[in-house]
């Protein structure tokens, strides 16, 4: 068949919307009581617990589990909550098999981890549920904070500020709080609105003023908020995509698979959105997984996830790897795009096959197939687009085009700190840019209260 | 297969596992269901005087849970047969009639008056039972009364029921003692000085089991009120087991046949009993909890393990009393220090943290900076805290010490044994 000849086969609707129901319901169903009280049981309340090392922000994930054992579900969610104020996305999100179940000690010889993120759902659900408050404000302040960014980071950073008595604005680029919590995450990971149901309970702390729809650098900038504030957060996320470098990457068809994941999240009834019969992803991250497995469930007929290295370097974790292959993706390692191909609309896309040379770098090695495609997905990765920070870029760091910041979260701006994916060094997990929030929100309280 | 058959007071047996007078034993259709399951023997549900007592309708159990909700600990308020004295002798008589290679024994609480005894022991004996068992141990409801667990906690009071009992029965009497004592050792001494056959121990201990923590009463409750029951199963084995040690290895008692019980739930808890100076074993509360079908292991399981050991059944009864001794005479000069097999830790430092807040700061948690843990040999009592709370099965055992210097005295390790009774420090101690 001729490029010429290929009509795109994207449409809607391709599965009945009861089944389409069932692709989106919660991937992981949440524990029982008695199945939360066994799974817990096999805690063995380590002393400095290794899951609680390889967490990064630190849970006393013994301590939860105990009070899970004991029915103490609100203190459980407490000592959840108290550092990580997101608990409950993460119990959803967080890779926990390279985590904390990774830590745990019952894989020395058992190969079988406490199922911790389950448990910490389990903890955490009815405080979400319910917006029951477990914290309290500190004495006002009177200083005033800028958060920049109502992502995981901003959020974090917002209400562990509020918690210590400072006053917080979150300006938030988007329409809804929660950043790629609430646009930028499968949604079979966090359904029945978590996202939002969350924002609101770290919003409902008091002292937050969340002000939607407000971008850096088009409705404000950082020299404006420096003056106005006593100190700034940033936590921007990565407002702009990778490109493959290729000719005709406009093509239509080719699309940034992070744009339609939002807009699958934010859609009513995902069957409505359009999709490919063959679709194509180019990327080996978590976002490469979710598009590759949403378009299966949406009712893609071929979806062929390509990626230029090895499932060992691949950005997303076994455990993803295993849910694209058992959902019917297509994985092909050690293949790079070349060439996309396609008049008016994009049908082809040639690959060439990759390898390591014997220093390490990644090579082409010469050989080539050929994969057809309605929808092209890139999902090849994020970057800063250091344009929106104005006048102030002259006065910050960058490595590998993210801000530097120090283990505080401090930016080479002294009244500026930042945190989340827009930093450098970070891993753009959700629970990695809570842990940096909170982190500069302590520093910040630290430096406020010196003043 | 080893020979299971037993013979206790001559009473004959095909295994040693007789069901404890208990509900599991309260009429022929229960008792039909465990012969047929395989029991060895039942002693019925304990028959009392007529006009028969009532039970509760409510709550008469309870039970002290794991997370698992397996059952640990069981707790009960159901007193003595609430069936006519006439129903349970004519099942009784049929039973025997239909299971004669079973034991068949009458559980019998009467008040304290010799008349009572002499007129209701021959007819029951006459039912073809093959023995009595007294039942001076239930420590609810019937207490209250004078009866149960009020006359085994007077050792006046059972040599004189002993006595009566033994004048009105010509079968053997084996006499029930109750744990609600200091010392099980004069109820035991009474029995035997009544003429009992034997002795069965242990009863349930004093119980209430919690609270509810909704409408802050006792729980279960009967119309908002409870009592406390009898507690039983699991987690009270330990404590029969002393009781059957000390009656088992003290010379004024060591002579009276003994009838296990008391949580027995698996072979190995039978082999327990058995090892410590029991005879036979009785099992109420596991049969409660999972149905006579658990008599496969109990069987299955103790026929295996004397086939390993090449012992008989009676070469095991006593195996371990000579080893039961006062703390006095425990060798001061043996020392024991513990070791962590490396490869099968799974470093989750339970050991080290035990050690470190309650016990003797003895074991590492970082080498060279590095998580490990490891027994500091100067430091370790040998006290068993850690073999105790590790959860890796074998992972730290104890080693005993042969020669050189104690690492943590300093002193030399001696192969003399020496007790308290001539330690220096024991201003009592013994002088040539």
């Amino acid at each position: 068949m001729s490029s010429a000849e290929h009509k795109p086969d994207i449409r809607s609707h391709r599965l009945d919307k009861d089944e389409v129901a069932r692709n989106f319901d919660d991937l992981h169903p949440p524990l029982t009581r008695s199945e939360a009280l066994i799974e817990a049981d096999r805690c063995y309340f380590c002393y400095e617990a290794p899951c609680t090392t390889a967490c990064p922000t630190g849970i006393d994930i013994p301590g939860f589990i105990q009070k899970i054992r004991s029915d103490n579900l609100r203190g459980s969610a407490h000592t959840i909550l108290k550092e990580n104020i997101m608990g409950g996305m993460c119990a959803r999100v967080c890779p926990t098999e390279v985590l904390c179940e990774e830590a745990c000690v019952r894989n020395s010889h058992e190969e079988k981890p406490v199922e911790i993120g389950l448990l910490q759902r389990y903890a955490t659900d009815p405080i979400f549920d319910q917006q029951t408050p477990l914290f309290s404000r500190a004495p006002a302040t009177s200083k005033k904070v800028a958060v920049i960014g109502g992502g995981p980071a901003g959020l974090s950073c917002a209400h562990r500020l509020a918690t210590l008595g400072h006053d917080v604005v979150v300006f938030n680029r988007d329409n809804k709080p929660g950043g790629l919590n609430e646009y930028g995450i499968a949604a079979y990971k966090a359904i029945d609105d978590f996202a939002q149901r969350e924002a609101q309970y770290i919003l409902s702390i008091g002292g937050i003023e969340l002000r939607n729809g407000e971008t850096l650098g088009r409705d404000f900038t950082l020299t404006h908020l420096r003056e106005s504030y006593d100190a700034v957060f940033i936590g921007i996320g990565l407002g702009s995509t990778n490109k493959l470098g290729l000719d005709d990457e406009s093509l239509p068809g080719i699309e940034d698979a992070i744009d339609y994941i939002a807009e699958l999240r934010q859609a009513d009834d995902p069957g409505m959105l359009p999709v490919g019969r063959r679709v194509i992803v180019i990327g080996g991250g978590m976002t490469a997984v979710d598009i590759a497995v949403q378009s299966k469930r949406l009712g893609a007929e071929f979806v062929d996830l390509v990626y230029r290295r090895g499932p060992e370097q691949m950005g997303a974790s076994l455990y993803e790897q295993n849910l694209a292959q058992t959902n019917g993706v297509t994985v092909h390692h050690w293949a790079r795009p070349v060439e996309l191909i396609g008049e008016d609309h994009i049908t082809e896309v040639r690959f060439e096959r990759t390898g390591f040379d014997d220093s390490g770098r990644l090579v082409s090695r010469a050989e080539y197939f050929t994969l057809a495609a309605d929808v092209v997905f890139k999902a090849i990765g994020q970057i800063l687009d250091v344009g929106v920070l104005g006048a102030d870029i002259a006065g910050l760091e960058f490595r590998h085009d993210r801000i530097v910041v120090n283990e505080a979260g401090r930016t080479a701006l002294r009244d500026v700190w930042a945190g989340g994916d827009c930093v450098s060094g970070g891993d753009d997990l959700t629970v990695t840019a809570v842990q940096q929030g909170k982190v500069a929100a302590i520093d910040i309280d630290r430096r406020l209260r010196k003043e | 297969m080893a020979d299971l058959t037993t013979k206790f007071l001559g009473i004959s047996s095909p295994n040693p596992f007789w069901l404890a007078s208990a509900p599991p034993t309260d009429k022929a259709y229960n008792v039909n269901r465990a012969f047929e399951a395989g029991w060895g023997g039942a002693v019925w549900k304990t028959l009392g005087e007529d006009p028969h007592i009532v039970n509760v309708s409510g709550p008469r159990y309870s039970a002290l849970h794991s997370n698992e909700r397996r059952v640990i600990g069981f707790n009960n308020i159901e007193l003595i047969t609430d069936r006519p004295l006439q129903t349970n002798l004519d099942e009784m008589r049929q039973i025997k009639k239909d299971w004669p290679d079973r034991a068949l024994v009458a559980s019998v609480m009467l008040p304290m008056n010799e008349q009572t005894w002499a007129r209701y022991l021959p007819m029951i004996e006459e039912t073809g039972v093959d023995g009595f068992e007294l039942n001076f141990g239930c420590p609810h409801g019937m207490s209250e009364r004078g009866m149960g667990a009020a006359v085994g906690q007077v050792p006046e009071y059972i040599q004189m029921a002993t006595e009566w009992a033994k004048k009105a029965a010509s079968v053997p009497v084996i006499v029930k003692l109750t744990p609600n004592v200091t010392s099980i050792l004069p109820p035991a001494k009474a029995a035997l000085d009544g003429g009992a056959d034997a002795v069965s121990l242990i009863n349930t201990i004093n119980s209430i089991m919690r609270v509810d923590y909704d409408s802050l009463t006792m729980y279960p409750t009967t119309d908002g009120m409870g009592t406390h029951g009898g507690y039983c199963g699991e987690a009270v084995k330990p404590i029969a087991l002393n009781m059957v040690a000390e009656i088992a290895r003290t010379k004024d008692t060591e002579s009276i046949p003994i009838s296990g019980i008391g949580g027995i739930t698996d072979w190995r808890d039978a082999v327990d009993f058995l090892a410590l100076g029991a005879s036979n074993v009785q099992v109420c509360t596991a049969a409660m909890v999972y149905g006579f079908k658990i008599i496969d292991d109990l069987v299955d399981g103790l026929n295996n393990f004397l086939d390993d050991k090449k012992l008989t059944l009676e070469e095991l009864v006593g195996k371990a009393v000579p080893s039961v001794t006062d703390w006095q005479y425990l060798n001061l000069n043996y020392v024991e220090k513990a070791v962590i097999d490396q490869d099968l830790c799974i470093q989750c430092g339970r050991c080290h943290v035990v050690c470190e807040d309650t016990s003797h700061q003895a074991i590492t948690n970082t080498v060279n900076g590095q998580r490990h843990f490891e027994v500091i040999d100067a430091e370790c009592v040998g006290c068993n805290l850690c073999v105790s709370v590790c959860p890796v099965e074998g992972c730290i055992s104890m080693q005993h010490l042969t020669e050189g210097n104690d690492p943590r005295t300093g002193k030399p390790i001696s192969p003399e044994k020496a007790d308290w009774t001539t330690h220096p420090n024991n201003p009592m101690r013994k002088t040539d």
